[in-house]
């Protein structure tokens, strides 16, 4: 699979994000650097990593959203490329209009940084056919700003439409009850877009690739993008 | 010509940043302040003296950039 991934100033997961990918398909991704106009040719996948593009400054993700490289990643999802936002690369991509909402300061305030319990809401897409539909995993969260907020249409849209990828949960899969780290809208961790081409989520699956590091669980979400590249 | 652009959170939305503020301004003992709500101000310098031209400019600016208008109202003041 020939995959990308977005280097803006300020991030700093593309080495995780491009060792996760490194590992699930056998092939180097390209890492791209955010002022180039154009993406390399033939992508199947385009990653944008976590970090602190821009410092934070203005919005989350919001001057990354308007960077060069950002019109060619709108034509790659018009396309029907796979997208993947990961953390900061989820906020740009609500910044950039390709997902649905916004991710708001957390509700407590605090940066969260530690492990955390999610349910794969939807195993029949590109990003998580390899996962059991409603398994329960253990990915890390490092954010100040998770909080997934969009107006009371949208988000009954989303759930209607099967768009939440991942929901934050306690151990058992319950969600709610204090398991929520940041007050996001129903528990809200990961979303995909209309036609499941593009997905966003808090956590990172880049960094639960080894079980020297603390576990595996993210391994699916490259060996679902590896298997294939389009949702059918 | 100079502008300011003030920029919002909806009232719907929670601002835990100004809940916080509120939360100070209750442990300096300052009494009277039934709620606070935290926005961002950017000053602006424009070319020419279109009032008109520049109101519109200023209102694809803060569409385009300045405000996330699924949360956030702004406003325009020419000065």
């Amino acid at each position: 699979m020939r995959a990308a991934v977005i280097q803006f100033p300020g991030v700093n997961r593309e080495g995780d994000a491009a060792r996760a990918l490194r590992q699930a398909t056998g092939d180097e991704p390209a890492i791209v650097w955010h002022a180039e106009n154009e993406l390399p040719p033939g992508l199947d996948l385009v990653v944008l990593p976590g970090g602190f593009s821009y410092g934070d400054y203005l919005r989350c993700g919001a001057i990354a959203a308007r960077s060069p490289v950002m019109r060619a990643v709108h034509a790659h999802a018009a396309r029907g490329g796979l997208t993947l936002g990961i953390c900061n690369g989820f906020q740009v991509l609500c910044e950039a209009g390709l997902l649905p909402g916004v991710l708001m300061r957390n509700a407590q305030l605090r940066f969260v940084c530690k492990m955390q319990y999610l349910r794969v809401e939807n195993a029949k897409t590109p990003f998580t056919r390899s996962y059991a539909p409603g398994e329960v995993v253990k990915f890390a969260i490092a954010h100040g700003e998770g909080n997934f907020i969009a107006d009371d249409d949208t988000v009954r849209r989303i759930e209607a439409e099967g768009r939440v990828a991942f929901r934050y949960c306690d151990a058992q899969g319950q969600a709610g009850n204090g398991s929520n780290p940041n007050g996001s809208t129903n528990s809200i961790a990961g979303v995909f877009n209309d036609r499941f081409n593009v997905l966003g989520l808090m956590p990172h699956p880049e960094n639960l690739i080894d079980s020297l590091a603390g576990g595996i669980d993210g391994r699916a979400l490259f060996t679902s993008l590896a298997a294939g590249s389009r949702f059918v | 010509m100079k502008a300011r652009v003030i920029v919002t959170l909806k009232g719907s939305v929670l601002d835990p940043q100004g809940k916080a503020i509120e939360g100070a301004l209750r442990g300096l003992s300052v009494e009277g302040v039934k709620s606070v709500r935290q926005g961002k101000i950017f000053d602006i310098e424009l070319d020419g003296d279109d009032r008109a031209a520049a109101r519109l400019k200023l209102n694809e600016v803060c569409e385009r950039l300045l405000a996330n208008t699924i949360v956030e109202n702004y406003a325009i003041e020419i000065v």
